[in-house]
């Protein structure tokens, strides 16, 4: 049984909810228990950030690092205050992407999940400030990192700050890879954009979950600008895999057992 | 001048670009080609040649400046063999202790089937974590449109200079105003509002430098462009690399909090 995270707690466990790809109903606890995946057709929900830490992390081991850090609207953008309102109302969460050391099977890990549920898991600066302590955290302590991406990409609503994020993580990523230490990417649905174009293709081994949508371009831009149709399965985790962008696909419900044996042979 | 005004300048098929720039910065300049792996990208031209009398490693991205050539050189939107290409010039490089001088021009990185299928993220990511620690010293400046992590990818460097009429930014002015009002003609709104001019970025301390354009020639205005690239290769010189890199990291480190 997986526990709830601390902020679903009012949630209902009873409550409906409806698989996209079937539009079969299930409550919430029967999903959380199969891991958020359809019982009826096997299609993969996309999870929050605390219901991935609750799979993959052992019980009681997650200690989180700066929970409290809430993004601010430096260019005074139009609109941004609202939607950060509202994306922590619907989400529970302050930003984009929960930070934190545990460990799984024993093995003491620094973790980042990033939530799509908070604007669709954009990176604004608040995202990469968290990234990157994590990174120098886990550099000071010599612990591996394990990171779960989903992304629509760069934060337009901050700007140019949210473009250098991307260099900036990618620098903390290449000093903890420099030090010797593991860094394990997990491509969830979907990882794209600015995401896809740093830290989500730097790690040492790159696992993503079936069907996941992982590329650099939306595709309906590429559609535009070639005016070609795409093909089946394009920018999916097996046409990754095909082209030599992953290492391995594995199932949500192996992937804490898969993670923890790659962690095991880096001991 | 507004925002949108100088998005048009620097998208003017009439703007000087990357090769104007390396044939009047460097001298005895030769092209080297090919990313050894697929191809060679015509949006990347890359190669080495002397700034007065130092050699350099010069990359620039081209858009091409009459119908034939915009082809050869796809718009200026670089494949992942661009980038490939870019990284391993600049291991070049390192290895014979040059100097990289980036010169950024392009609507984004390409969009395209294949280069999605030969990983045009992957590509981007590697440049942005290789460059963090190249052990030479890295400029880049954007002599046009600086657009998103295609622009990026040429862009992590000791400092970022920019020509007045450039801008950088995160979203095209039309992709941001098609996303936020439904409408790409708000584009020149949301050009004011993203900050993306180099007098905007300055003040922001995501760029370092502004080289002006107003009532000066691209003659003018590269030699103005060649004065700083020495005065900051000349301070780069004096430092001992890790102390180099320790810069690098943290003129990003600090971007955001
Ligand atoms: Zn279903």
């Amino acid at each position: 049984m997986f526990g709830l995270g601390k902020t679903r707690e009012p949630e209902n466990l009873d409550v409906l909810m409806t698989c996209k790809a079937c539009a079969e109903q299930t409550t919430y606890g029967t999903l959380l228990q199969n891991a958020m995946v359809c019982p009826s057709c096997g299609a993969y929900m996309r999870m929050r950030a605390r219901e991935r830490i609750d799979l993959i992390m052992d019980e009681g081991s997650f200690s989180e690092m700066d929970k409290g850090l809430k993004s601010k609207n430096i260019l005074s953008f139009p609109e941004y205050d609202e939607k950060i309102q509202k994306a922590m109302e619907t989400s529970g969460e302050n930003e984009a992407v929960v930070c934190g050391i545990g460990s799984i099977e024993g093995v003491k890990t620094a973790i980042f999940v990033m939530d799509s549920h908070f604007m669709m898991g954009s990176m604004g600066t608040v995202v990469g400030e968290k990234i990157t302590r994590l990174f120098e955290r886990a550099l000071k302590d010599a612990l591996p990192v394990i990171g779960f991406t989903t992304s629509g990409g760069a934060r337009m609503q901050e700007g140019m700050f949210s473009l250098m994020q991307m260099a900036k993580v990618s620098g903390a990523v290449k000093r903890h890879s420099d030090a010797g230490l593991l860094y394990i990417a997990v491509l969830t649905d979907p990882t794209t954009g600015g995401v896809t174009a740093s830290f989500a293709m730097e790690a040492d081994i790159t696992v993503a979950e079936p069907n996941a949508l992982v590329g650099f371009a939306g595709q309906r831009v590429i559609e535009q600008t070639t005016g070609q149709k795409l093909p089946e399965g394009f920018q999916r985790s097996e046409f990754l895999l095909k082209h030599g962008f992953v290492d391995l696909i594995e199932e949500r419900k192996k992937l804490k057992y898969t993670l923890s044996k790659i962690l095991k042979l880096h001991r | 001048m507004k925002a949108y005004e100088r998005v048009m300048q620097a998208r003017n098929s009439h703007r000087a670009m990357g090769l104007f720039y390396i044939q009047r910065l460097l001298s005895n300049f030769v092209e080297m080609h090919g990313d050894r792996r697929y191809s060679d990208d015509g949006a990347i031209v890359g190669g080495i040649g002397l700034l007065n009398d130092m050699p350099v490693t010069i990359i620039a991205m081209e858009r091409g400046s009459t119908v034939e050539e915009r082809v050869k050189r796809n718009f200026g939107c670089p494949s992942p063999e661009g980038y490939r290409k870019a990284l391993r010039l600049m291991k070049q490089a390192e290895k014979f202790h040059r100097p990289v001088i980036c010169l950024i021009d392009t609507s984004g990185a390409y969009c395209g089937i294949g280069a999605e299928e030969r990983g045009q993220g992957q590509a981007i990511a590697e440049n942005l974590m290789e460059m963090m620690t190249l052990k030479t010293p890295v400029l880049s400046v954007v002599i046009g449109e600086g657009g998103s992590g295609g622009a990026l990818a040429l862009g992590v460097a000791d400092s970022v200079i920019m020509l007045e009429n450039a801008v950088y930014s995160v979203i095209s002015p039309e992709g941001c105003a098609s996303i936020l009002w439904k409408d790409a003609s708000k584009a020149a709104e949301a050009a004011e509002v993203l900050k993306i001019t180099a007098h905007d970025l300055k003040k922001r301390g995501i760029i370092e430098t502004v080289i002006p354009e107003e009532n000066r020639t691209n003659e003018e205005i590269c030699d103005d462009l060649k004065a700083e690239l020495l005065k900051r290769l000349e301070k780069s010189a004096k430092l001992p690399v890790s102390k180099l890199l320790e810069e690098r990291y943290n003129r990003y480190r600090k971007i955001g909090l």
